[in-house]
């Protein structure tokens, strides 16, 4: 039985919550994170999209933070980071003021790389080493990845762009996948069970 | 998955570089990511920064606060275009902005300075009596106001991908969002109820006197909630109200007057947000309101009691 938590700080939870479970079927169950002892209960990790300013200081705030951060360095938690999620697992922002990271992921994310929402779009992406031949990504407000280190796997490109990564059993991607189904979270699903 | 219009309605087809913008997913989606968060009334771009240093998940920009707009009179009009761009330069958070009901002019303005969201708004001076926007033609995503199910749903059939309660804007009294985040949810529970008796009639019924489509009617008596975003809105002054509404079942708050018109705007904002966040937490919440001061509290009006009321205005 995986038991698959989703960080419940602020965004898109619930869609969240329902592709784990979608996802997990009689194999696991999926649950909402707040605080240091919700994540010390879970055996895997969902960072959704919202706003990354406000997710990042409330989960430091209520001990989340530290707590992922702890269980990813000392168990290798698998964490999938979605849009906001991937920039909080990202590397520290190389300039500027940003929210707090976890740094966990090996890459540079550039919050709000397209643009403002009226030019957020749909497109269809493939992940061939998670098995996935196609699915609708919404690029909602998306980050985009600039840098990847050397231990990170790219999983997907969109003309000629990282939009998915792996680390080990860490996965970003910069669109939403649980709006309009739920094949990422199968994979991760997979990945957290060490099956993939 | 997110519950999608039965018909699909807006957004511009793949292109040859096979994506598609403006399209139902991307605007309601964008509101799914503001869930369980505050978006702040601002005027200025000091107040745009301190409401996300606060936590704001995005801010709304107007000319004035609703309590201003009520003191002032005259007419309520769109802000400032050069307000606007020193806010959306100012700030990383998504950036709203209020036009008139029914003004499709200050709207299409509103989408060319390209704001994430477009609220049209009862706190404006309405500009159609008869009709609001047909909003299902922009790329840029609508938020309207409700006091009631069916009024939520005629605005969700005209294109809004999210809907607020109206309450009464500018005075610090919570009552009536409450009064409204109720009524929509009655209002849910009836079809609910109906769908789940299998009396198809009453739901052909509730549908003409709701005035909105049977599918759409049948889509929320399935689903049990709104198909888009619910936020809560209108006279939130303090965390507890915040909180309050969190608990009643709406998606996140919207907070107007009550924060820059307070003589504590940071630490209130940051309260807000606390109690938004861990609403379900009650030492939380109390740490939150403890971060306030009643005393610096707005004065406030009493909604049910005063005069011409903003949530009143325009067609319903």
């Amino acid at each position: 039985m995986t038991r698959m938590g989703v960080l419940a700080t602020q965004g898109n939870v619930d869609e969240n919550i329902a592709a784990s479970r979608a996802a997990l079927g009689q194999s696991g169950t999926a649950v909402r994170v707040m605080s240091a002892a919700d994540v010390d209960a879970v055996d895997a990790l969902v960072i959704p999209g919202g706003e990354s300013t406000a997710i990042g200081p409330l989960s430091e705030a209520s001990g989340a933070m530290a707590a992922i951060r702890r269980r990813a360095e000392s168990d290798s938690m698998p964490i999938l980071g979605i849009c906001a999620g991937l920039v909080l697992m990202a590397s520290p922002a190389q300039a500027g003021p940003g929210p707090e990271r976890l740094g966990l992921l090996d890459v540079d994310v550039e919050r709000n790389a397209h643009g403002r929402q009226r030019v957020s779009f749909e497109a269809d992406v493939a992940l061939p080493s998670l098995g996935i031949d196609s699915l609708r990504g919404a690029f909602i407000r998306a980050p985009a990845i600039a840098r990847t280190g050397a231990g990170v796997e790219v999983l997907a490109n969109l003309r000629g762009r990282a939009v998915a990564v792996r680390q080990d059993t860490l996965v970003g991607v910069t669109f939403h996948a649980e709006l309009a189904g739920h094949a990422l979270h199968a994979a991760f699903a997979r990945v957290a069970a060490g099956a993939l | 998955m997110i519950p999608l219009p039965a018909a699909p309605r807006g957004g511009r087809e793949a292109g040859p570089d096979g994506q598609a913008r403006g399209t139902p997913l991307l605007k309601r989606g964008f509101a799914h990511m503001l869930k369980g968060g505050v978006v702040m009334d601002v005027t200025t771009a000091e107040q745009a920064q301190v409401a996300e240093r606060a936590g704001a998940v995005s801010v709304m920009v107007l000319d004035k606060l609703p309590s201003d707009v009520r003191k002032a009179g005259g007419v309520a009009r769109t802000a400032s275009v050069r307000a606007i761009r020193e806010i959306m330069g100012s700030v990383t958070v998504p950036v709203m902005a209020k036009c008139r009901i029914g003004h499709a002019g200050e709207a299409a303005v509103l989408a060319e300075a390209d704001v994430d969201m477009i609220d049209e708004s009862e706190v404006l001076t309405p500009a159609d009596g008869a009709h609001h926007i047909w909003k299902w033609g922009y790329d840029t995503p609508f938020v309207n106001g409700a006091r009631s199910l069916g009024e939520a749903l005629r605005r969700i059939e005209e294109g809004a991908s999210m809907i607020r309660t109206k309450g009464e804007p500018g005075t610090g009294d919570v009552a009536e969002a409450i009064t409204h985040m109720r009524a929509v949810s009655d209002g849910i529970r009836q079809v609910r109820a109906m769908l789940e008796d299998g009396d198809s009639q009453a739901l052909v019924a509730a549908s003409r006197e709701l005035g909105a489509s049977y599918e759409l009617v049948e889509q929320v008596a399935r689903l049990g909630r709104l198909p888009v975003v619910n936020f809560a809105a209108g006279g939130v002054a303090t965390p507890a109200d915040a909180a309050h509404l969190m608990s009643m079942g709406c998606d996140g708050i919207f907070v107007g007057s009550g924060i820059f018109k307070a003589d504590d705007a940071l630490e209130r904002a940051r309260a807000v947000v606390l109690a938004t966040t861990f609403w379900r937490d009650p030492a939380r919440v109390l740490e939150a309101q403890g971060m306030v001061d009643e005393r610096g509290s707005m004065a406030g009006l009493d909604g049910a009691s005063m005069g011409p009321r903003m949530q009143e205005r325009g067609p319903q």
